[in-house]
């Protein structure tokens, strides 16, 4: 099958199904024939030729507006560069058919958005994709693209990941490069691909990653990369299962997906990461302040023109003392060093994904443990701690009515265990990302 | 804290900050703030040695 002949058919697909799904706020067709033209020929080989993809509209793509979910954005002059992910996808032989539906400016778990409408999951599709890389998590879970480039801050590709029943990775902070996307929280923000095999995420993180110097977070060690080490399968790894905190605060799909997950990689013994509910309100508080710093300008000129469920959590985020967020930060060095020392012990940690499968579209609140609490801000309490220290994680699926995820969690740079432990998964057939009935 | 102590800060804090809300938006905001504070507490409350370093670092 030729490059042109599968970008004809995905852009097919996509007019069909998307009418449903409102994972697509752009379709970049001409470009996307352009480039598969340019694989047929044979002037762009690698790893992922004619492979397509898109991107959560954070992210720059040539010639439009970097919408970052909001309205006001829509405003700015189209993007004069791809974001650096893209150029390496599409030098790997990948090509870009569109940018993707995501909550407004990343502050959000829904995959809701006022401005665009919901993005649907496809195996319920009045049921929320989960965010914020919503469109990323639909479009991909609905066949429509195998790979999708999502941003996660707090748990923005790891909540779409589980909602959408998808293979999901947040490498480690300071991992792939940040340029040409649109920010929510410098020291908190990471970018990185969401897939339906682990085969296929590997390779896009592999041709994603080195050093590039226009983002100053990103580190300078060389590429290391992953796919080679796929199948090494998880004799020797040491593997527990985080206890404490991420044994409440859920309800029994997730503590069944984390136990059946457990149970095939022979996962007997808990561990407990020390301090995470504090780990998750200093990420919050880290989240709120810098996130309504980055926007106060627009929030005095414009707050009618943003989603109102954003506008009002930034507002209260203008308003956090200056010492609590410096007292998190410091926290945040303990937590990381406290985290090291538990990674001597064990080589991979699991846990859940989300506290539940996709609620309803809609849905503002649900009860875990007896206690009524809003949705939005809730369904990255498993995630949070973790990317606050940007440690590794693969989300992977576990099957259902509804499917739901369970994160794979490594030290920092480890990536390759993630992947390994989430490819024995799926080779054993414990991790699946499976097909809708409604989109097969 | 009570709803009127975190309405006296979002009255001292909008115009300190250049902000206008609109009368409709005030449960919303006390109810994110009174969030924050409570995490914000939780955070204060952990003890700390004088020399902790906060976590982003950068080289000249």
């Amino acid at each position: 099958m030729t490059a042109r002949a599968t970008i004809e058919a995905t852009l097919a697909n996509i007019a069909d199904k998307d009418r449903v799904l409102n994972a697509f706020t752009d379709v970049t067709a001409e470009r996307a024939l352009a480039q598969a033209d340019a694989v047929d020929a044979g002037q762009v080989t690698g790893p992922l030729a004619g492979m397509p993809f898109a991107v959560k509209n954070l992210f720059d793509v040539k010639g439009l507006p970097t919408r970052a979910g909001s309205a006001i954005n829509r405003d700015r002059p189209p993007a004069k560069r791809d974001a650096v992910l893209i150029e390496r996808l599409e030098k790997a032989g990948a090509i870009l058919v569109g940018a993707l539906n995501m909550g407004e400016y990343a502050y959000d778990f829904t995959g809701e958005n006022r401005h665009d409408g919901p993005s649907r999951n496809p195996h319920d599709t009045a049921r929320m994709t989960g965010g914020s890389s919503g469109g990323s998590g639909g479009a991909v879970g609905g066949g429509l693209v195998p790979l999708a480039l999502g941003s996660d801050t707090n748990g923005s590709i790891r909540v779409p990941s589980s909602l959408c029943g998808l293979f999901g990775l947040k490498p480690t902070f300071g991992r792939l490069p940040r340029t040409g996307s649109f920010p929510f929280v410098s020291s908190l923000d990471h970018l990185g691909p969401l897939a339906r095999s682990v085969r296929d995420l590997a390779l896009a993180y592999d041709a994603m990653q080195g050093h590039d110097p226009e983002d100053p977070f990103c580190a300078t060690r060389p590429a290391e990369p992953t796919t080679p080490l796929l199948n090494q399968g998880i004799e020797g790894l040491r593997i527990a299962r985080a206890g404490g905190y991420f044994r409440t605060m859920q309800m029994p799909e997730a503590t069944a997906a984390v136990g059946h997950i457990c149970a095939a990689l022979g996962v007997t013994t808990d561990v407990e990461i020390p301090e995470a509910a504090r780990a998750r309100a200093a990420a919050y508080l880290i989240t709120t302040a810098e996130g309504a710093a980055l926007h106060l300008g627009r929030l005095r000129e414009r707050p009618a023109d943003f989603d109102p469920d954003v506008r009002d959590r930034l507002i209260a985020g203008t308003m956090v003392p200056a010492g609590m967020v410096i007292q998190a930060q410091k926290f945040r060095r303990w937590f990381q060093e406290a985290m090291v020392r538990l990674f001597e012990t064990v080589d991979a940690i699991i846990a859940p994904a989300t506290p539940c499968s996709a609620p309803l579209i809609g849905q503002k609140t649900f009860v875990l443990d007896g206690v009524e609490l809003p949705v939005r801000p809730n369904m990255g309490i498993f995630t949070q701690p973790i990317s606050f220290i940007g440690l590794p994680v693969v989300a992977v699926p576990v099957a259902g009515p509804m499917p739901i995820g369970v994160q794979i969690i490594a030290p920092a740079w480890r990536e390759d265990i993630a992947l390994r432990i989430a490819r024995h998964l799926e080779a054993t057939g414990a991790a699946m990302a499976q097909t809708p009935k409604d989109f097969p | 804290m009570t709803d009127a102590q975190l309405d006296a800060i979002i009255d001292a804090m909008l115009p300190a900050l250049g902000l206008h809300a609109q009368p409709a938006w005030r449960d919303a905001i006390r109810m994110n703030l009174a969030v924050t504070y409570r995490l914000g507490a939780a955070v204060m409350a952990f003890p700390l040695l004088d020399e902790a370093e906060p976590a982003p670092v950068f080289q000249a």
